[in-house]
C-alpha cells in the first residue's frame, strides 16, 4: 500500500497505526518507539512483527534485551499471539541478548560486531523483513564505554538501513528528552511516543507520532487500547470533513416522529441527539430506533452506560418492544459498561473497535451524559467529534441520549449539540397537577421538520405521539387536554342541540305559515264559492223573473209589441 | 583487610579447583583489535598459566550461530569457560592488570 510516492511504506497491521501514518512505517528504515515503563512498547513492536509474519508474509527478528524468549511468548500470549508456533514455523526469530555488567570486564578497544553477526544471522536464517530491537538502551547499562557504544549504535542503524529491513527500536523515555540515552539522535526518521497517563484515577494510553520524515502523519495524541486482540489505536481525528453524504432516510421507528421529519425520518449517517430530563422516555425512543433497525434486517449496536442489558430488555418489554429476540438473532448487540470503568478515550477506542467488529448500521449511545463525566471537560468535545466523524465515515446513523436538567434544557454538557444533526427535545409539561411528556424537534439539518410541540405518550404498545390541544385557552396536554377536549365536545353537543332546536323551530314556523296560507286559501275558496253561488242564483232569479213576465204576458194576452 | 594473607590462599584455591583453563576468544575476522587481543592473551597465559590453558578462537564470521550460546555482543570477547564460574572480558586485552583480575588470576586490589 503506497500512499506516498517518495518511499514505500510498510504496513504494521496494528489497528489504527497505519491510518495515522497513512500507510505504515517507512519501509527499510528504523522507527523509534519511545515511552515510559509499561507504556506498551514491547507489545506494540511485537504486534508489528507478528502481524507482519501472519498478515503480510514478512518474517521478523525480535532481539530482546530485557526478556527471554519464553517470557516474551508468555506475555504476548495474552494478546492472542502464539509466538512459539511462529518460531517453530520459522516466521519469527527471538534472540535474547543478555548484558550483565557484573559479568563483563572491559579492557581496551572493542566493537559490537558480535551483535551485528547475531542479528545478521537471525535475519538471514528466516529471510526477515522486519526487525525489533527491544530495548537496545539496555546496552548503556551493560557496557561502560559510552563512546564506543554510541559509535556502534550509529553504525547499527546505518547497517539496518543497508540491510533493507524495517526496524523498530524501542527506548525508555527520558526526563526531558524523548529517550533516556538520546537514541532519537540516531533514529530520527520516524519517532512514535507512547504514553500511559492517569487522570482522575482513570488511566489512558496514548500514542503520538512525534515525527515522520518525508511523510504526512496524524499529529495528535491518539488513545489506544491493549486487549485480548492486540493493540487498537483510534485514529479518527485524521479523518477530515469529507465523508460521503447520504440523502437516504432511515425511520425513527415511531411513525409520527417520522411524520414530523418530513414524513421520512432521519438522514442516513446523521447523528441524533435526544435530550430530556429524567424519565422523559429517552431510552424508549432509542429502543424504538434500535428495534426498527433490526426489523429492516440491519444491525444495531446499543451502548448502555446506565442500565444492564437485561434491565433494558425487561423495561422495553413493558412498552411492547421485544429486544430479547433481536439480541438472540444477532441483529442487536447491547454493550453495557460502567462509564467510570475507563477514561473517555478508552471508551471511545473500545466503541470504535466494537463498531468495527459488529458492523452496525445504527448505533445508540445511552446516555452520552455518563460518557462525558468520564473525561475531562476540555477533551470531551474533541473526543466526541472524533467518534462522530468516525461514525459518519462509516455512514452509521447514531442516536445519542442526553440527560438534561430543567434549568438548562436547551443546553447540553460541553455543548455537544453543535455537532449533532438532529436534536429532539423531550420535556416535561407540568400542568394541572401532573407531568406530561412533550416532544419537539429543536433542529434537524437539511430538512423542513415540524416546529410543533407534540404530546408524547408511552403506552404498552410503544411510544405514541399525538397532537397537543391548541385552542383559545392555550396548549394543553394530558388530562388537561382530555378535559378540555371533553369540554369542547360538550360545548359542541350543546351547540349542535341549539342549532337543531332552531332548525326545528323554523320548520315549525314554516309549517305554521304554510297552515295559515292554507287556511286563507281555504277561506278565499269558500268565499269564492259562495259568491259564485250567489251569482248563479241571481242569474237564475233574473231568468225566472223574465220567464215569469213572459208567462204573465201570454196569459194576459198582451198586445203585440 | 589483609591482602597478604588472602593472596596465597586464593591462588591455592584456584589451583585446586581446576588444573586446566579453558578459554575462548570470539573474533569476527582478522580485525586489528582481534589480532591484538589474541597476542595479548597469549602473552598473559604464557606468563601466568603456562602449561595449563587452552585457547579456542572462534570466528563469528564463519560460525555466527555460536554467538548466541555465550551471549556475545562485543568483539573481541574472551570467555573463561573453565574454571567456573563463566567470566567474560571484552576488548583488546591491552590492560594486563584488568585481564588478570577479570580472569580471577589475580583478585581485585584496592590500588
Amino acid at each position: 500500500m503506497e500512499h506516498n510516492k517518495v518511499f514505500a511504506k510498510c504496513r504494521t497491521g496494528v489497528r489504527g497505526l497505519d491510518e495515522i501514518t497513512f500507510g505504515g512505517l517507512q519501509k527499510g528504515r528504523p522507527t523509534l518507539i519511545t515511552g515510559g515503563a509499561g507504556s506498551g512498547k514491547t507489545l506494540m513492536s511485537m504486534e508489528f512483527l507478528v502481524r507482519g509474519a501472519i498478515d503480510f508474509n514478512e518474517p521478523g527478528v525480535f532481539m530482546a534485551f530485557e526478556e527471554t524468549a519464553e517470557e516474551l511468548a508468555q506475555n504476548v500470549a495474552s494478546l492472542g499471539f502464539d509466538l512459539e508456533e511462529l518460531i517453530a514455523h520459522k516466521k519469527v526469530v527471538v534472540d535474547y541478548v543478555r548484558v550483565e555488567r557484573s559479568e563483563i570486564e572491559e579492557t581496551g578497544e572493542y566493537d559490537l560486531e558480535g551483535l551485528f553477526v547475531r542479528l545478521n544471522h537471525s535475519i538471514d536464517s528466516v529471510g526477515a523483513k522486519r526487525v525489533v530491537l527491544d530495548t537496545i538502551e539496555s546496552l548503556f547499562a551493560g557496557l561502560g564505554n559510552e563512546a564506543i557504544l554510541r559509535a556502534e549504535l550509529r553504525r547499527l542503524f546505518r547497517w539496518l538501513k543497508d540491510k533493507g529491513v524495517t526496524a523498530i527500536i524501542t527506548a525508555e523515555r527520558g526526563e526531558s528528552t524523548l529517550t533516556r540515552y538520546g537514541l532519537e539522535e540516531y533514529v530520527s526518521d520516524c519517532v512514535i511516543l507512547l504514553d500511559h497517563r492517569v487522570q482522575n484515577q482513570i488511566s489512558t494510553r496514548r500514542l503520538r507520532v512525534v515525527k515522520y520524515r518525508g511523510s504526512v502523519h496524524g499529529t495528535n495524541e491518539y488513545p489506544f487500547l491493549i486487549d485480548e486482540k492486540g493493540i487498537s489505536i483510534m485514529p479518527i481525528t485524521s479523518i477530515t470533513l469529507d465523508y460521503p453524504i447520504s440523502t437516504k432516510r432511515v425511520s425513527s421507528g415511531i411513525p409520527r416522529l417520522d411524520t414530523m421529519l418530513e414524513g421520512k425520518g432521519f438522514y442516513c449517517g446523521s447523528t441524533i441527539l435526544v435530550s430530556g430530563t429524567a424519565g422523559t422516555g429517552k431510552t424508549s425512543i432509542s429502543a424504538h430506533f434500535a428495534n426498527v433497525t433490526c426489523q429492516r434486517g440491519e444491525r444495531c449496536l446499543y451502548f448502555a452506560f446506565e442500565e444492564s442489558p437485561n434491565q433494558i430488555i425487561r423495561n422495553m418489554k413493558s412498552i411492547g418492544i421485544n429486544l430479547e429476540t433481536l439480541v438472540k438473532n444477532g441483529r442487536l448487540k447491547i454493550h453495557a459498561v460502567r462509564s467510570t470503568f475507563y477514561g473517555l478515550e478508552t471508551h471511545l477506542v473500545q466503541m470504535q473497535k466494537l463498531i468495527d467488529d459488529f458492523k452496525p448500521t445504527t448505533v445508540v449511545v445511552d446516555p452520552i451524559t455518563n460518557l462525558i463525566t468520564a473525561g475531562e471537560e476540555s477533551d470531551v468535545k474533541s473526543m466526541l467529534t472524533r467518534l462522530i466523524d468516525y461514525l459518519k465515515t462509516k455512514q452509521i446513523t447514531t442516536m445519542f441520549t442526553n440527560l438534561t436538567h430543567l434549568e438548562s434544557l436547551e443546553r447540553t454538557e460541553s455543548e455537544v449539540s453543535s455537532i449533532m444533526d438532529t436534536w429532539i427535545l423531550l420535556r416535561d409539561i407540568e400542568l394541572g397537577g401532573e407531568r406530561n411528556r412533550g416532544i419537539y424537534i429543536l433542529k434537524s439539518r437539511g430538512m423542513a421538520h415540524s416546529n410543533q410541540i407534540r404530546e408524547f405518550l408511552i403506552t404498552s404498545k410503544g411510544v405514541d405521539i399525538i397532537d397537543v390541544y391548541t385552542g383559545p385557552s392555550g396548549v394543553l396536554t394530558g388530562t388537561a387536554r382530555l378535559a378540555q377536549e371533553t369540554k369542547d365536545k360538550a360545548a359542541e353537543v350543546q351547540r349542535s342541540e341549539e342549532t337543531g332546536r332552531l332548525q326545528r323551530d323554523l320548520e315549525r314556523k314554516r309549517k305554521l305559515m304554510e297552515a295559515q296560507v292554507a287556511a286563507l286559501q281555504a277561506e278565499f275558496a269558500a268565499k269564492e264559492e259562495e259568491i259564485k253561488q250567489l251569482l248563479t242564483q241571481d242569474r237564475l232569479h233574473e231568468k225566472a223573473v223574465a220567464e215569469g213576465r213572459k208567462e204573465m204576458g201570454r196569459m194576459r194576452k198582451e198586445d203585440k209589441k | 583487610m589483609s591482602e597478604k594473607n588472602q593472596t596465597p590462599k586464593e591462588n591455592q584455591k584456584l589451583q585446586k579447583a581446576s588444573d586446566t583453563w579453558e578459554l575462548r576468544l570470539y573474533v569476527a575476522g582478522q580485525t586489528p583489535n582481534s589480532l591484538k587481543a589474541f597476542a595479548n592473551l597469549k602473552k598473559i597465559c604464557e606468563e601466568h598459566l603456562k602449561g595449563k590453558y587452552t585457547i579456542e578462537v572462534i570466528d563469528l564470521l564463519k560460525n555466527p550461530q555460536l554467538a548466541t550460546g555465550d551471549q556475545i555482543l562485543a568483539i573481541p570477547t574472551l570467555v573463561r569457560r573453565l574454571p567456573e564460574p563463566l567470566k567474560k572480558i571484552i576488548g583488546d586485552l591491552s590492560n594486563t592488570e584488568r585481564v588478570l583480575v577479570g580472569l580471577d588470576i589475580r583478585p581485585k586490589t584496592a590500588g
